[in-house]
């Protein structure tokens, strides 16, 4: 038996997805909570764009996602000790 | 959505839908749970996790333990499972001050049936391997607190109350209260309006805004409060770690993921939910130093929340004198999750029938100024 996979971080496959959305999570920050892809390794670079699709292509319309989920610091995983030094960055707002 | 209800319910965090949960669970549905976004977009999907009966106020270490046995049924209940695990919390102090006020609070659980121990650091790192015990003047340690996923304790009551007939109306805005003669008559949503008599403000960090859609004052304010997550480790830390001199904290998940935030005294009161590099430099200096083999470990993810502060550290809870029918259930701080289910049970038998409860008198909305309450000192961030 063959499987799509949406997130190889968290092993996140299609029928998945389908599922999630058939309990009643519609939207794209439900569906990623629920079935927890884009919290991995890689943050939701390579799924968030194919969950969104696949949200899309059940709910029509050409916009695929009005409201994007946040794009979150870090941009890649890094040891805790290389933030660890005295500097506290000004107090800096990232986004 | 109905366009009338016995109850509408403001927020469809865990506060709200916890007496969601337990009132339709005593056979009281006709509840509409406004939601303005998705579930789990406020501090009910942002928190850490920790379930802790390690208080200073004998309310407060009741109210934990009653949720403690809450929770752990709740899988069972609702057929989620909360990944609840009981790893104890660890609390070090490093100055005498905290050391003796953890020595008094100690008391005052075990007075009420919380095991916690007065522990030394050999025993704290024997424990957690690899703590470092440089200054940690005293340790207390409870086997039985612990933490849960808060996904799906916010799903599962959301389905479970659904099913028995609640309607939960997510991604739905708040723009108004109609208070009529002194009394509630209808509350107008970004979908329509709903007329009814009794309004709950369960509102988490908006709940001060929503109080005045009402004609009421609060005196909550939202503090963000920021979080980070680490990659998924094998298990290996048992118990949350607590910090009194920093209100660092910081667990291990069911994921194997480090997940954990510290307090900001330099945070103002504001609605943003921006992440900094300032907490993820203070986080990580005092993860480092509270446990140096934590430095390779990579850190994935930071996000934060709102804290729903009143000026004592208590909740706000019951009904407001100024509008018949509007009804305070918010201000839970950083805690109101691991409060939830023992509010949410106590709140629905106080609604239905009336069973009068010591918490809707000490913790009143009219009590500040008046009758202040005891302040709850053992807060984090």
């Amino acid at each position: 038996m063959s499987k799509t996979i949406v997130c190889r971080c968290e092993d996140v496959s299609l029928s998945d997805l389908e599922d999630a959305f058939k309990q009643g999570y519609h939207d794209l920050e439900s569906l990623k909570r629920y079935t927890g892809f884009s919290t991995g390794f890689c943050q939701g670079k390579g799924c968030t764009a194919h969950a969104a699709r696949f949200l899309a292509g059940l709910q029509g319309g050409d916009d695929m996602v009005a409201d994007p989920p946040r794009v979150r610091p870090l941009l890649h995983p890094t040891p805790a000790i290389r933030f660890a030094g005295e500097d506290d960055g000004g107090g800096e707002e990232n986004t | 959505m109905k366009d009338r209800a016995d109850l509408v319910i403001i927020g469809g965090g865990i506060i709200g839908l916890s007496l969601a949960y337990y009132l339709s669970r005593m056979g009281f549905s006709d509840i509409v749970v406004l939601e303005q976004g998705y579930l789990c977009f406020g501090a009910s999907g942002r928190n850490g996790g920790g379930v802790r009966q390690q208080w200073s106020t004998a309310d407060h270490i009741k109210l934990a333990r009653m949720s403690v046995r809450l929770f752990r049924q709740l899988a069972r209940e609702t057929g989620y499972n909360i990944w609840f695990r009981q790893g104890g919390y660890l609390f070090l102090a490093r100055d005498a001050e905290s050391a003796s006020a953890l020595s008094a609070n100690v008391e005052l659980q075990n007075s009420l049936g919380v095991p916690t121990r007065l522990i030394d650091v050999r025993e704290a790192r024997r424990i957690v391997p690899g703590l470092a015990g440089r200054n940690v003047t005293a340790c207390a340690y409870n086997s039985t607190d612990g933490v849960l996923f808060p996904w799906p304790a916010v799903w599962g009551m959301a389905k479970t109350a659904r099913q028995l007939g609640v309607e939960i109306e997510t991604f739905t805005r708040l723009i108004g209260i109609d208070v009529h003669d002194g009394r509630i008559a209808k509350v107008i949503t970004s979908r329509g309006a709903i007329a009814t008599r009794r309004v709950i403000n369960a509102a988490g960090g908006w709940s001060a805004q929503v109080a005045r859609l009402a004609g009421c004052q609060l005196p909550n304010r939202p503090y963000r409060h920021e979080i980070l997550v680490s990659e998924p480790l094998r298990p290996f830390l048992d118990p949350m770690l607590c910090d009194l001199s920093d209100g660092t904290y910081f667990s291990q998940t069911m994921r194997g993921e480090i997940c954990g935030g510290l307090s900001d005294p330099e945070e103002p009161s504001s609605m943003n939910s921006a992440s900094s590099f300032r907490f993820l430099g203070r986080m990580c200096r005092s993860m480092t130093r509270m446990m140096p083999r934590l430095g390779g470990v990579k850190i994935l993810r930071q996000w934060a929340g709102y804290y729903d502060e009143t000026p004592d550290g208590n909740p706000i809870l019951g009904p407001s004198k100024e509008v018949e029918g509007f009804i305070q259930f918010n201000g839970f701080g950083g805690h109101g999750f691991m409060l939830a289910p023992a509010i949410g049970k106590i709140g629905a038998e106080w609604l239905l029938r009336e069973a009068e409860h010591e918490i809707f008198k000490k913790y009143a909305p009219d009590r500040f100024g008046k009758n202040p309450a005891p302040k709850e000192s053992l807060v984090l961030g």
